[in-house]
């Protein structure tokens, strides 16, 4: 069987693998982070969207053999050693912006990777479109939008312009 | 110690305790369990809508790498399995009961509908057990299928169960027919209407999995599932299925990834690897993959109905008559017969005072998914009849749809109000829900809106619903005579530790609704304990006494009450304790938050105190009261409670691409009192999503050879965030009269009310294009049709 290297949350695995498997299997199966979860094996809704170097991917659309040398980063590594949360973990919370926490992770980390690529804040309409690929059946998305563009103010150090709007 | 902060009580909108899990990853779903010598279950479906099998070849998947077992429909026949059972039986109008032809754990000579299972094959890995699955081979004969609700009831339709004559499972009445005939004859005016409610598939984002364990030493069976009522499914597979006691089966149903209905359901899936894993005597798992939920995961609504309004001259409503088909699928889901009956006819009075209502429902099965309860279950059906009509009815009659509705609403002074449909509403005020939400959303501005749209060359529509529902379900003798084999009270535990921390065991299940938090927070409004301090145990039949689950919006009005029941007890315990230790009388000790005071003095004793006390029972009335503060109690509900309150959607078309936008949406809801108006929101927005969900988006489709043709999420459209717009929510309260805490019920209000707002506003915003009715969902399709096809394509 074939042998794939990466990172995961700062901890190098070297892990024996089918040609099949998908990168969430490895996640899930090999490496017991649970956290990353499978919604659709369609690519449509996002519950499995992790970073990999920086960039948000679906982890069921990728397969584990093409992730040699990878630096993965999953909803388990986003949270500082001492338990702290992430500013998008935090806002999630604030905002009630989880019902039954399944999409959460992959929302969390859908949403880090939008705020991170639009440095000059985003608008609400931008924030609804950059979460096409992520599906929520609890909240109607309103709640996850409100803290996004909280956590980007955080995240920026400025405020964005939803959140103006709503002073 | 036991000092509560004022915030975390009753009508705080504290921050949920169980979010620290899910942010951070580490919630457990029945997928991330994992068990010791675990193996995997992939269960092959029928690729027919109906087919007879001659026979199944196994061998070759059973040779394959991997592979413990296969088995088939025959094996478990062969050992006297039960089929799934129907929870709920109706009766016919000349009361003879309805058909209910059985359901096999897995198909047995026949295969009917895409998706039934026909084998289940058992291997180390599940790309193991899939590939040998795909080795099976099946001969099918297929046979013609009938595939939609119209059509089952027609002469000569290919008969889904032998024993369901004409394919009907029950035609059923409510109502006094002869009275409502006389108010039709008297009637200035008649308004018919016919509507298909669509059909939809509830598309929680945790597929539906299932881990069957069997301990070869004990004979214990556990299985892990995703359910919203692990001890129904214990009493409905244990009893009726697998023929195993409840004291030799745990069901637990850990972290779930919401349920919005489809997992109250006993499914095939939980049979198999529970039965199966005695067979191959270690643990197995299932997770479906999600096109294995579109053809097995209960379908929600698929409703045809027509209905006839009798008005006076000024415009009063007189009477209404209903006749609806609904579809049951296949097979009889677990509450499936009750939801077009007693979950929607005894609903088609609405907020108004129709004085006679006569509703006939046939039920019939067809050769799709089962089709069972979804978020709202019946009421949502009868609601965006009602409220479809009422606006079809102002505008034939000439009148404002606002007057109109106001005019034949229930007065306040009139509750308790005995509608002619069975139910007696406690409390409500839809004048002042109304009122509330037409401030809120700026209705009377709105013919500027439309102006200003029209100018930027856009269709703009408001529309309304004044709604109501009922939930909180159910009292048992009630639902008992009207055929409901089980009761549906609840149950809850307090078990106020020696050092005064409390751990709550509730019956019912949280999967998604923040129960850990909410259960906690009336724990802090009582006994004043922290809720840092309380924690809530749901999920586990080894843990929890009983319980009916959640489904309803039932858990604050059935489940919160019966945790009062039990604090109740705790405190009059707690009193008797208090009174020794402070050498007074029982009747003179009060207690408020977490304090026992002698009345008129300062002789105090904490929760704590009494709690270690009882504990350690020294200085203790050992011969009167027995040692713990332990206390469980079982409440069954008086009566179902009446959420409403008003939906006002205001849209707008682009008559280029036929695509409907939502620009607003109020929502002015009573849902009695509120615990935690945060939680109250989230439920709200998510509910009314849903809706326009159903309006707009969403519909399984099958071709007519029965074919599932919305089978994916690439087909099937989800509501996503870029779909929706920002909902405005808010309450207006009236308590409920007839339980302790005079909570209503939110969980369901919003998938409810929504659908007709938006279907009211659409057909507004097309009102210049002679438009009387559009069919949900409102696709871009039919509204390019109607704007640029002309009227013949718009009638649909």
């Amino acid at each position: 069987m074939p042998q794939v290297t990466l990172t995961v949350n700062g901890s190098t695995h070297t892990v024996e693998v089918e040609a099949r498997t998908l990168l969430v299997e490895l996640l899930r199966e090999k490496l017991r982070l649970t956290g990353t979860h499978v919604g659709c094996d369609t690519s449509q809704c996002g519950a499995c969207v992790v970073h990999m170097g920086g960039d948000s991917i679906k982890s069921c659309t990728i397969l584990a053999v093409q992730c040699e040398g990878a630096d993965v980063t999953t909803i388990e590594g986003l949270a500082a050693a001492d338990g702290t949360l992430h500013p998008m973990q935090e806002a999630f919370r604030e905002y009630h912006a989880l019902q039954c926490g399944f999409c959460t992770p992959g929302m969390v980390m859908s949403a880090i990777d939008l705020v991170n690529k639009h440095p000059a804040g985003l608008t609400e309409q931008e924030i609804r479109e950059g979460l096409e690929g992520n599906l929520c059946r609890c909240t109607g998305y309103h709640n996850i939008v409100k803290a996004i563009a909280a956590a980007a103010d955080v995240m920026h150090g400025k405020r964005s312009e939803l959140a103006r709007a709503a002073e | 110690m036991n000092v509560v902060q004022p915030f975390e009580g009753i009508g705080a909108s504290v921050r949920r305790k169980e979010d620290f899990r899910f942010l951070a990853g580490r919630g457990q779903y029945t997928d991330d369990i994992n068990r010791p010598g675990q193996t995997h279950a992939v269960i092959l479906r029928s690729p027919h809508a109906h087919a007879a099998i001659s026979g199944i070849d196994v061998s070759a998947a059973k040779a394959m790498p991997g592979v413990v077992a296969v088995f088939t429909g025959p094996d478990m026949a062969a050992e006297n399995i039960g089929g799934l059972p129907c929870g709920w039986q109706i009766h016919n109008k000349d009361g003879s009961p309805m058909a209910e032809p059985p359901h096999p754990v897995i198909a047995v000579g026949k295969v009917r509908h895409v998706g039934d299972p026909v084998a289940v094959v058992i291997a180390e890995s599940k790309a193991q057990a899939r590939d040998a699955a795909e080795a099976i081979v099946v001969d099918y004969a297929p046979l013609p299928a009938v595939a939609t609700t119209e059509a089952a009831l027609s002469a000569g339709a290919p008969l889904v169960h032998d024993g369901a004559p004409g394919n009907l499972c029950y035609d059923w009445h409510i109502g006094d027919k002869a009275a409502l005939d006389a108010a039709f004859a008297r009637a200035a005016k008649v308004v018919s209407f016919e509507t298909t409610n669509n059909r939809l598939v509830p598309n929680a984002m945790e597929p539906r999995s299932a881990i069957g364990e069997y301990d070869t030493t004990s004979g214990d069976y556990t299985l892990y599932t995703t359910s919203q009522n692990p001890h129904v499914i214990r009493l409905l597979m244990g009893a009726f299925v697998l023929h195993i006691p409840e004291s030799k089966l745990r069901v637990v149903a850990p972290d779930v990834g919401g349920g919005f209905g489809s997992k109250i359901y006993h499914y095939a899936e939980e049979a198999i690897v529970t039965w199966a894993s005695a067979k191959v005597k270690r643990p197995i798992k299932w997770t479906a993959e999600r096109t294995e939920s579109f053809m097995s995961d209960a379908h929600g609504r698929d409703h045809v109905s027509k209905a006839e309004l009798a008005l006076d001259a000024e415009g009063k409503i007189l009477g209404l008559r209903v006749h609806t088909l609904a579809n049951m699928g296949a097979y009889l889901s677990t509450f499936a017969p009750c939801v077009p009956t007693y979950l929607y006819a005894t609903l088609l009075a609405g907020v108004y005072t129709t004085p006679v209502i006569y509703a006939e429902v046939k039920a019939v099965f067809t050769n799709t998914v089962p089709v069972d309860a979804y978020r709202g279950a019946g009421r949502p059906e009868a609601t965006y009849l009602l409220e479809r009509l009422m606006d079809v009815a102002a505008r034939e009659i000439g009148m404002d749809r606002v007057e109109f509705r106001r005019k034949n609403f229930i007065p306040v002074d009139a509750f308790p109000y005995q509608t002619p449909v069975a139910l007696q509403y406690d409390s409500g005020d839809y004048f002042a829900t109304l009122d509330q939400a037409l401030e809120s959303a700026d209705w009377k501005g709105f013919e500027a809106r439309r102006a200003a749209a029209a100018a930027k060359g856009k269709l703009r529509g408001i529309g309304i619903s004044t709604y109501l529902e009922a939930c909180g379900i159910a009292p048992s003798a009630v639902v008992g005579s009207l055929g409901a084999r089980a009761g549906l009270y609840e149950v809850g535990t307090i078990r106020v530790h020696p050092t005064g921390s409390v751990t709550v065991l509730t019956g019912t299940h949280s999967h998604g609704q923040g129960h850990e938090t909410t259960l906690a927070q009336l724990v802090a409004d009582r006994l004043g304990v922290p809720i840092a301090q309380v924690d809530v145990v749901h999920g586990d039949t080894a843990k929890v006494p009983f319980g009916m689950g959640t489904y309803g919006s039932r858990s604050l009005a059935v489940g919160g009450s019966a945790m009062v029941k039990a604090m109740d007890k705790i405190v009059a315990k707690g009193k008797r304790i208090a009174a020794h230790l402070m050498e007074a009388s029982v009747e003179d000790v009060e207690f408020d938050r977490g304090t026992f005071r002698v009345a008129g003095t300062d002789k105090t004793k904490t929760l704590t105190d009494i709690s270690l006390a009882a504990y350690v029972p020294h200085n203790y009335p050992i011969d009167e009261i027995e040692p713990g503060l332990d206390e469980t109690a079982f409440y069954d509900p008086k009566n179902f409670t009446y959420p409403g309150g008003c939906h006002i959607a205001e849209v707008e078309i682009d008559p280029e691409t036929g695509k409907v936008s939502m620009v607003n949406f109020t929502a002015v809801d009573d849902v009695g009192r509120v615990i935690n108006p945060m939680i109250v929101e989230g439920q709200v927005q998510g509910g009314v999503a849903q809706g326009i969900g159903q309006a707009l988006l969403e519909a399984a489709v099958y071709d007519a050879s029965g074919q599932l043709l919305s089978g994916s999420m690439m087909d099937y459209t989800m509501p996503r965030a870029d779909d929706l717009a920002p909902v405005s929510v808010a309450t207006h309260t009236t308590l409920c009269t007839h339980n302790p805490l005079g909570v209503k019920g939110c969980g369901e209000v919003g998938a409810i009310g929504s659908p007709p707002a938006v279907m009211n506003a659409v057909v507004d915003a097309l009102k210049g294009y002679g438009v009387r009715h559009i069919e949900m969902p409102a696709t871009p399709a039919k509204i390019w049709n109607i704007i640029h096809g002309g009227r013949a394509m718009a009638a649909e």
